[in-house]
This record gives structure tokens, sequence and C-alpha cells, in this order.
């Protein structure tokens, strides 16, 4: 005989009650406004899906999402490559593995305000580190306030600075966990070091190298605390991207309708690219 | 082909890990390392395979100095204890993997891979991962990897030692035939001296980083020339006791005492013998004819086999018979040892006379 009762729900009620207050609830607030319109004095109008259709015609969220796209794509080609490079050149035993750690993992620790602000003065010509190296005593013109490609290059490489360690330690924690064994049967198999790469510390490393490259994507896309401190989205609007423009149109112009819209299709297309990027680096292990 | 060492020594962090080994291995028999854990079988192949450091002395191969020589030129092939098969990459991949490496032609490749797999009987399994294989299995894949790849030399580090026992006896005798006319030198290492005496061709002794004996299998087993060599070479452990010889006599403590002509020889003083464990019966026989009185401490029935380990003097003794024997455990027990099958070493343990049979 089977006995049925519904005690299973209590189970399930302390996970629903978490996931309504810190998804739901705020999601749907979202969707609420994106689809009314206001003019103070919580008075709301239905606006149909018209903040929508403004949004997807307008060139200024055609320019933020393309400068989002343009930055995501370059920080991932530098900061994957590269982590792996510097993950490759640790040290694997020895007392220069926790000083390499270490090392590794101070970006990590700084508050991204902080960062913003070190970069800020890092950069300023006058009395900045870089901006004195490079101005006066290299005599390169550089002044990130006035250039939109020195801009983007400042950011990009804070970023780098900033987050490549990330990748790095991922990768790192994948290598270490190959046994001698493996190393030694390719050697045995005359591999050279390139396929020692290709064919055991690659394979080895992509489920890291999978969380590694998710976590920068959903980062570097939704970018804001360091541009915002260091730039501001400028020169002119060269270094806006979605974040930005959002907090602009939100918090700035205050206007709820449109933000909503913006945040939503915002959300929709980082959830949509991570699990592209997961499907396709996921598909061969079920096999 | 051969294999030569010349002096080979390994030293980590000051520590003599193997001490000069001079050793010459032939194709055509197996060779076989057969030490305790820690002798310095695993090392010594290690060496042999370019992946360890050699502190001293030439390694060579067909009378070509590899000593310098990198693993991955050496062509060669090793199988250890445990599976070490690459986990993303099928079996058909794992058996090609070294071929794939040496660039070789594909059509080639699938015919080198499809013919090792037959000979294992993995052509079923050739596209599962190894994961989704039983145990032997990923040791025959292991196995067919250094078969397709035909290198000069075959290390297998004890590859049956992590499977279960009838698993372990199958593949034990499909080993020879599977290298049999592929004329590259194979070393085997064991732990097991009935697995060296059932692989047969040349053996070497292994004890603390040494290499005790070397030679034919059946001769080392019989004429151990060292009372080292004689105990690696035992399983259950040789029975060792002092004795005294004065003209033809032997004496055991009080225990025992009888006459040898094969040791006639000899110059009168003290030595040890060592006996063992199936030459020491619980029952008189024409040949054990020695009665000597122990304690029985501790029997075994295994089947067909009974063993009994007993207090002597000096040392505990065992001694293994046919059939079934009831002891009792406490009880002064009389055990007949067959003195024509005692070796005799003098005190600094180089063999004197004997050899059993």
């Amino acid at each position: 005989m089977k006995t049925q009762n519904q005690k299973a729900w209590f189970f399930v009620l302390p996970v629903l009650l978490l996931v309504a207050f810190n998804a739901l609830i705020p999601m749907m607030t979202v969707v609420n406004y994106s689809v009314q319109e206001t003019f103070g004095n919580n008075v709301f109008f239905w606006h149909g899906v018209g903040w929508f259709e403004d949004l997807l015609n307008s060139e200024r969220f055609h320019a933020a999402l393309g400068r989002q796209i343009l930055f995501t794509t370059i920080i991932l080609l530098i900061e994957i490559p590269l982590g792996i490079v510097i993950a490759l050149a640790m040290p694997r035993k020895g007392i220069w593995v926790p000083v390499c750690l270490v090392l590794m993992a101070l970006p990590m620790l700084i508050p991204w305000n902080v960062v913003g602000a070190m970069w800020n003065i890092f950069t300023l010509p006058d009395i900045g580190l870089l901006g004195y190296l490079m101005n006066t005593t290299l005599g390169i013109d550089y002044d990130m306030t006035q250039d939109p490609f020195a801009a983007w290059v400042t950011i990009v490489t804070m970023d780098v600075w900033h987050w490549t360690s990330l990748v790095v330690l991922l990768c790192y924690a994948g290598l270490v966990s190959i046994p001698d064994a493996y190393y030694q049967a390719a050697k045995i198999d005359g591999a050279s070091s390139w396929s020692v790469f290709r064919y055991i510390q690659l394979p080895k490393m992509k489920q890291v190298l999978t969380i590694a490259i998710l976590l920068r994507f959903m980062d570097s896309f939704n970018i804001y605390t360091e541009v915002f401190v260091m730039t501001g989205g400028g020169p002119g609007n060269s270094t806006t991207f979605l974040s930005i423009d959002l907090v602009k149109i939100a918090l700035g112009q205050f206007d709820l309708g449109p933000a909503a819209a913006m945040s939503l299709i915002y959300f929709a297309i980082t959830l949509l690219v991570s699990w592209l990027f997961y499907t396709l680096m996921t598909k061969d292990d079920g096999k | 082909m051969t294999i030569t060492l010349n002096k080979i020594t390994k030293v980590v962090a000051g520590q003599t890990h193997i001490k000069p080994t001079s050793l010459t291995f032939q194709t055509g028999h197996f060779n076989v390392l057969l030490g305790e854990t820690g002798a310095g079988k695993t090392s010594l192949i290690k060496l042999m395979a370019g992946l360890d450091p050699i502190a001293a002395g030439t390694i060579e191969m067909d009378g070509q100095d590899v000593t310098k020589l990198s693993t991955q030129k050496r062509n060669i092939s090793l199988v250890h204890q445990f599976f070490v098969n690459y986990p993303h990459m099928t079996v058909f991949d794992n058996i090609a993997s070294p071929l794939k490496v040496a660039g070789m032609a594909k059509s080639e490749i699938q015919g080198r891979v499809e013919e090792a797999a037959d000979i294992l009987q993995l052509r079923p399994m050739l596209h599962r991962r190894p994961h989704e294989l039983s145990g032997g299995q990923q040791q025959r894949t292991a196995l067919a990897r250094a078969i397709a790849k035909e290198s000069r030399a075959v290390f297998l580090d004890e590859p049956l030692a992590n499977l279960d026992y009838k698993l372990r006896e199958e593949l034990r005798e499909q080993l020879p035939e599977l290298f049999a006319g592929r004329g590259a030198v194979v070393v085997y290492a064991t732990s097991e001296p009935e697995e060296a005496l059932l692989l047969g061709g040349s053996t070497a002794l292994m004890d603390d980083g040494n290499v005790a004996q070397f030679g034919p299998t059946a001769e080392i087993y019989r004429k151990p020339q060292t009372l080292t060599a004689a105990k690696v070479f035992s399983d259950p452990p040789i029975n060792v006791a002092k004795v005294t010889k004065m003209g033809s006599t032997l004496i055991m403590g009080n225990s025992a005492r009888w006459d040898s002509a094969k040791m006639k020889d000899a110059p009168d003083g003290d030595y040890q013998i060592a006996v063992r464990p199936h030459h020491v019966t619980p029952k008189p026989s024409p040949a054990n004819t020695v009665k000597l009185n122990g304690r029985v401490l501790v029997t075994e029935l295994s089947g067909s086999e009974s063993s009994a380990h007993f207090a002597m003097p000096d040392a505990d003794w065992v001694s293994l018979s046919h059939g079934v024997h009831p002891y009792q455990v406490g009880e002064d027990h009389p055990f007949y040892l067959d003195p024509s099958a005692c070796m005799l070493f003098a005190e600094d343990g180089q063999v004197v006379a004997g050899g059993a049979v």
C-alpha cells in the first residue's frame, strides 16, 4: 500500500520563499514597470510592448550593445588564453606555490570601486605614475579623459589586471589535479609538449575553463563599477556600456519604463549567451 | 634487441635508491624483476624509461647509448599497476595515441589498433571510454597500447596487481603469448615469487636497491647465491636457522643433528641453513628424515594444502604440506626436514653448498 500525503511541500517551501524574495518578486517588479508608463505620483498607465519596440529601434541602445559586445569579446580573447599560459607557467610544487597564489589572488581582493579609483589616479597625465611616465618621460600623448582609444586601452588593461587571476586560479586548480602518471604516459607515447597540452592538460581543464569563460563573460558583460569610476562612460559616449547607459536612464533620467525594458533585454541577452556557451562547451560530456 | 645497464645508480636528496646495477635484458623471453615493495623495481623501470635521472652509469639499447635520450625518443612502452588511460578518449584513441603522436597514416593506425584490440578482446569496446570499462578491460587497453606501439622495450610494472584473482590468472597466461615474437625486450616487475616462476625467462632478484642475483628463473630459484636471494625468491618466507658444522654433521641448536654428505667439503664452523617451507612436513617420509620439535603458532588450511607456523629456537618456521593436516594451536608437534633440500650459507650470507630441488 502506498500512502500519499502532501508533506513534501513543506520541504520545498524554504527554497521557494528564498527564490521568490531574491529573484521572482524583484524580477516581476521590473516586468511590471516595463509594460507601463508613469508621470510620477505612483500613477501608472498601460503601455504594452511600447518600451521594448522603442528600445530595439534605438540607435543609442544599439551603440551601447555594440560597445558591450566588443568589450566582452576583447576581454575573453585576452584573459582566457593569458590565464591558461600563466597557469601553465606557475610552479606545481615548492615554496613558490603559495607566493604565486597570493600574488595572483591580490587583484581580486580589492573592492571594485577602489580598483576604479586606483586606475583613475594611476593614469592621470600630470601626477599618475602611468600617465606621467607616458606623457613626460616617453613623450606619448596619453590621456584617457580626452582620447577614446586611450580610454578603451586603459579599461581593457585594468580588467585584464583585475580578473585574469580568476582564470589563472581556476586553470591552475585543474592542472594540479592531473596525476603525474598521465604526464609519464604522454612522455612514453612520445608526445611533444604541445600534444601534452592538447590531449591531457586542455581536456582536464575543460570543466574549469567552462566555468571561467562563463564567469568572465557574465562579469565583463555586466561591467559597471570600475568603468563608472574611471571614465563615467566617456570621453563622449565611447565607454558607455549597457550597464552605464542603463543607470543613466533609470537613475539619471528616472525613466522607469524604458529602464525596465532595457534591464529585461540585457538580462535575456546575458542568459542566452551564457546558455549558448554552456551548451556548446558541455555537449560532448554526456557521451 | 637488448637493454644493457652499466652500473646505473639513482640518488634522491643524498639517499641512494638504486645502488650500482649492471644487467642485460634480452628479447625472446620475460625478464622479471622480483622483489618486495620498496625494493627498487619501479625505480629501476623509471630509470630505464628515462622518467627519472640517473646519478651515474649508462643505459644502452641495442648497443646505442640512450642515457641522455629523452623518454619521448626511447621508443618504449610502460604499463602501470594502476590503470593509466586518457579518461576523455575512447579505447580506440587511447590505443592509437602513441601512433598518432608518431604521425602514422590513418589507415595504418586503424589496422594496428584493431589488431591489438583483437588480441586483447577489446573489439566491442573500442568506442567506449575508460570509465565505462571494468578494471580488467582498462588494463587490457593499456596493454593494447603497448602492443600497438611496437616499441623496442615494454616495461610492465606489476600490471596484474590491481586485478582480481581470476583475471590475474587469465592475463598472466596470455602475457607471454602477447609479446612472443614481437622483438621487444619485456621487463616485468612483480612482488610475487610464484608469478616469476610462472612467467619463466630470466629473473633479477631485487632487495633494497640492489640486484641480489640475476639469471634464468629456474636456476636462480634452485641455486640462490646468497641468503638474501633465497629469501626474496620464496613465498611463504624461507626458513632460516643457525647451525654448527663438525665434520659431516650439522647441529641445529639442541633440537636436531644430521649428516650431510654434500656439505662435507666446507670447513667446520657456524653457518646458516635455509629450507623452503614445502621441504618441512608434519610426517616423516623417505626424504624427510630429520625430526624437529616445534610448537604450533598459527595454522592455515587452503584447500589441498596445510601450512603451520611453528616456533623454533632462532625463529619461527613454516611448514607447507599437501593434504589436510589437523594441527592444534599451542601443541608441540614434530616436523620433518628434508636434509638434501637444505641450502648452507656462510655467516656473511654467501652460499656454501646446497640448492633446493
